[in-house]
């Protein structure tokens, strides 16, 4: 008996509609990236039922880590000609009396993440590559009373920038008494209008369940 | 990669024609690829944008001259909130008038029976009132501009007279999340007058008492 003779034909999937939607997916997912910035420390926002999103420009931030470490962050302003970064560095500097060359102040521009480091290692950590003497220097900004960086950080962020808000970004575990402290501080610097970042959390009351 | 197949074999005897080719193009690679950059895309893209919740503070006072007297409240519309370790919430009404016998304190959470209903009873008033104004609105009741809804409701609140005036105190042990959770709940009751005040000394007692906390010996910082 002769063997039936199946017809060798190679499979051959046409892929052309897969290609067509990934294409479509991969220009969505390029057009509507906003990066995620890495930042030093991570941070458990407390939840709200909040739905305002954070202003995209004119915003400082300060955040309070989980192990009390005080970071600052601030906008470059509406406009990238602004420069609002290498200016309120530089002002800064000259508050403490340091001298940040062009280079310092456009690596610190470059630099979109919150900074931890108190003005005396800014030097060294934006010249340094090394990421783990960078992750070294993280030391948090002090708010001592003495020795209040922060305040400093905040005073020149709005000199040059006056629209500014502040915004603080906290993590849900830390205990009130840090906070406490950057509140007076903001409120010394007469913030008297700021912003909690916090998650969406949706919640609804209804009428009947008040007794 | 690319292909060409033959479709099917001339005839013999046939005329000559030329051979009908099909031209595929291996697309896997190309698919390959695109799965990454898709993967890649979806992993560093931040969707949600953080939320904010804005508060406002008083200015500070700084000298005795600028000191204004303090606006006479009713005590009975006065509700202490003090925030306690562990997600405990602390109350009472009124004010401490007797240091050596302070108002007993109550015991409450965050819970669905916790805070939120006894801010609910007493801000109900206006509670309804600013529910019925939504209501209305999304009834097509009153017709209001989105914009200017959020003054209207601020409008509401400041009318408000019988709703509670809420100090919000925060024990040293309580945490960053809880002072958020209570500012949370001021905005879903909608009560119209809170402030965040410094804790004094002796409510810092009461809650030592009321918790079974032994006070840490003082320290200079």
């Amino acid at each position: 008996m002769p063997k039936i003779k199946l017809p060798t034909k190679q499979p051959f999937i046409d892929m052309t509609p897969m290609v067509d939607l990934f294409s479509l997916l991969l220009v969505f997912f390029i057009l509507t990236a906003t990066f995620r910035q890495n930042e030093p420390a991570p941070v458990d926002t407390p939840y709200s039922v909040s739905e305002k999103p954070i202003p995209d420009f004119n915003n400082m931030t300060i955040v309070i880590s989980k192990d009390n470490r005080i970071f600052f962050n601030v906008d470059n302003g509406p406009d990238t000609l602004l420069k609002f970064r290498q200016k309120i560095l530089a002002e800064v500097g000259k508050y403490y009396n340091i001298e940040f060359t062009p280079d310092e102040l456009k690596a610190f521009e470059k630099l979109q993440t919150s900074i931890g480091v108190p003005i005396e290692n800014v030097k060294e950590f934006l010249n340094t590559n090394d990421k783990s003497r960078k992750e070294e220097l993280q030391t948090g900004i002090p708010i001592d009373s003495l020795n209040n960086q922060l305040a400093t950080w905040v005073l020149c962020t709005r000199q040059v920038n006056p629209n500014v808000q502040a915004s603080i970004k906290g993590d849900s575990q830390i205990e009130y008494p840090i906070v406490k402290k950057v509140l007076d501080i903001l409120q010394e610097k007469n913030v008297k209008r700021f912003n909690l970042v916090t998650n969406l959390e949706a919640v609804k009351i209804e009428e009947e369940t008040i007794q | 990669m690319a292909d060409i197949g033959a479709q099917e074999t001339p005839k013999k005897g046939g005329k000559k024609t030329l051979k009908k080719k099909v031209v595929r193009i291996d697309m896997t690679p190309m698919v390959d690829l695109m799965c990454l950059l898709i993967t890649f895309f979806m992993l560093t893209t931040a969707f949600s944008k953080p939320k904010i919740m804005e508060i406002v503070l008083p200015e500070k006072i700084k000298s005795e001259k600028e000191k204004a007297e303090a606006p006479k409240i009713a005590k009975s519309r006065t509700l202490n909130i003090i925030l306690g370790p562990d997600n405990k919430v602390l109350w009472y009404t009124g004010a401490v008038d007797d240091p050596k016998n302070p108002p007993p304190l109550q015991i409450t959470d965050f819970g669905p029976n916790g805070i939120r209903q006894l801010l609910l009873e007493r801000n109900r008033a206006l509670f309804r009132k600013i529910d019925q104004f939504q209501k209305d609105v999304i009834a097509g009741k009153i017709n209001i501009k989105r914009d200017s809804l959020e003054a209207a409701i601020r409008q509401l609140k400041n009318e408000d007279d019988t709703g509670p005036i809420v100090l919000i105190k925060a024990y040293k042990k309580s945490t960053y999340g809880n002072f958020v959770d209570i500012l949370d709940e001021m905005s879903i009751v909608g009560i119209a007058r809170y402030t965040i005040v410094d804790i004094a000394p002796i409510e810092e007692q009461m809650v030592e008492k009321a918790l079974g906390i032994t006070p840490e010996p003082a320290t200079n910082n």
